[in-house]
């Protein structure tokens, strides 16, 4: 053996370790850091009242209901509308389009979209709606939401029914089972696990977009459930007040922050409990 | 010979002159052998003679992908079934297929089973849950998942996912069965288990077999046919090809002196 060709690879070796480790590391300790000033600061927020009123004015007290009921309203309308279409398309690709130029090319646009700055769809759900209404409202944040939700459940979709070994379409196709059939009945449900994953991070994902919503749904002082009305929402409450100078609005920024954090990791637990009691 | 007197000799599949391309790349070359009614059929061959691509023609699985063409007949019923005017579903369905690996249906053991039926036929519960049943006895399963019919399919072992799939391929009724390897993953008792279950169901069904295991061959079926560099080298007998040979490659491989 040629020692001094192996005291160079464990050399290399150990370099590599340090290297890795300390960039592991530096990732690690800059979300403790978030997470402990999270809680620090959010917990003492939190109360009944956060749930129970909607935000105040500069100097009253008050809560955050107004802003959650409009979170989660667009949030699930944006999930509802945009699941159907992403996991459609994302069939279309790995089903039937697979191979053809067609494909290439949506998976291309597709990538785009998942990777373009939100602030772009808020402005493009602006011209194309607000705009034309006249007005902001929450049908407009629904639809910016939804942008973004199409593009993360085709990706996830499609990558997961390509996981499904092809050894099961081609056993389902051998007993006679048209495509369509095949695909519902069999790909999907190998697929299940994956596909509802993708779409827990799609609402991870929106659940803290703050850009799109700014220039559509706007913001809502008061309690509102028509959509067709601006409408508060947890990202853009947080935004307008840390930015205030009031001490009672940065109390409640914070427990919202801690709110879209916590909601999401409940999410994202339950999405890893899916996937592993499925396998 | 016309189309009749190959009929009346039992043929349910007449392959004539088939040619098969991967994209340019030819895979089969002038293949003409009979699949003889209610019997079993077997294909051996070294890795890459084609054997495994003759069978996937025989149900056209093989047109899920791009790429893939077959070029002469396939006669089935008196219809070349190459034809582009047939529905595959239909044949499919009349032609079964099991594969090397195991692959039962991401569902419960029961309804891997029943998929296929209801693909089809409409029938009172009752009555399905009987066809299920017998199809289970048929892949001599039934007794090892009598009690957990709602357990999935995938709890099973490689053997039983095996005789799963068989049962599932026997409960649509087809006429002819194509095994692919069925054994290759399989322990020496599940491949007795399966051995039995193929001589059982040549009583009902045309069955051909690809094999890499030439004891199998000359012990499952009832013609063989010898396959090398994508031709037929030789059709006949098992008994003839395992014991009297007319070809000199035939001899080698079956000998063990290549492939």
């Amino acid at each position: 053996m040629n020692s001094v060709l192996y005291a160079r690879r464990r050399a290399v070796n150990g370099i590599f370790l340090v290297l890795s480790t300390a960039a592991a590391a530096i990732g690690i300790i800059a979300l403790v850091l978030i997470l402990y000033a999270l809680l620090k600061n959010g917990v003492g927020g939190l109360s009944a009242a956060v749930f129970t009123q909607n935000t105040p004015a500069p100097g009253s007290a008050g809560g955050l209901a107004n802003a959650i009921f409009g979170s989660v309203m667009m949030s699930v309308v944006a999930v509802i509308v945009g699941t159907p279409i992403g996991m459609l398309a994302g069939t279309w690709l790995a089903e039937y389009g697979r191979h053809s130029q067609l494909a290439f090319v949506i998976r291309f646009v597709n990538d785009i979209l998942l990777s373009a700055p939100s602030i772009l769809i808020g402005l493009f759900i602006y011209e194309l709606i607000v705009v034309r209404m006249g007005h902001f409202s929450a049908y407009a944040g629904m639809a910016a939401l939804a942008v973004i939700v199409i593009p993360v459940v085709v990706r996830t979709t499609e990558n997961m029914l390509l996981l499904v070994p092809n050894t099961m379409r081609e056993a389902a196709a051998s007993i006679g089972a048209p495509r369509s059939i095949a695909i519902r009945a069999i790909t999907w449900q190998a697929a299940r696990a994956g596909i509802v994953t993708g779409v827990l991070l799609a609402v991870a994902r929106i659940s803290g977009e703050t850009a799109p919503l700014l220039f559509t749904a706007l913001n809502n002082q008061f309690w509102s459930a028509d959509p067709n009305a601006p409408m508060a929402s947890l990202p853009i409450v947080i935004y307008q007040f840390a930015n205030s100078p009031y001490d009672d609005w940065h109390h409640l920024a914070w427990a919202g922050a801690l709110l879209i954090t916590a909601a999401v990791l409940a999410l994202s637990i339950g999405a890893r409990l899916i996937e592993s009691r499925q396998r | 010979m016309n189309d009749m007197t190959r009929v009346e000799q039992g043929i349910r599949i007449d392959v004539r002159n088939l040619e098969f391309f991967y994209g340019k790349t030819q895979a089969l070359k002038g293949i003409t052998v009979p699949l003889y009614d209610r019997k079993v059929t077997a294909f051996i061959g070294p890795s890459g003679c084609g054997k495994s691509t003759l069978l996937r023609v025989l149900n056209r699985i093989y047109e899920l992908y791009p790429n893939q063409t077959a070029k002469g007949e396939v006669i089935f019923d008196g219809e070349n079934i190459l034809n582009g005017k047939v529905d595959l579903n239909l044949l499919r369905a009349r032609v079964g297929m099991v594969f090397q690996k195991p692959t039962p249906f991401p569902m419960t053991i029961y309804d891997n089973i029943a998929f296929g039926i209801k693909l089809y036929e409409r029938m009172p519960k009752s009555e399905l849950d009987g066809r299920v049943e017998d199809a289970l006895m048929r892949a001599a399963l039934w007794s090892e998942v009598k009690d957990k019919l709602s357990d999935s399919g995938l709890s099973l072992s490689g053997g039983q996912q095996q005789r799963l799939c068989i049962a599932r391929t026997v409960a649509t009724k087809p006429e002819v069965i194509l095994l692919d390897e069925p054994c290759s993953a399989l322990d020496p008792i599940s491949t007795a288990k399966i051995e039995e279950l193929i001589d059982e169901l040549s009583n009902d069904y045309t069955i051909v077999i690809v094999t890499h295991n030439m004891q199998q061959a000359s012990r499952a079926s009832d013609y063989t046919a010898f396959m090398f560099l994508g031709e037929l080298i030789e059709f006949g007998a098992t008994e003839q090809i395992f014991t009297a040979p007319t070809n000199k490659r035939t001899e080698d491989y079956i000998t063990g002196r290549f492939g």
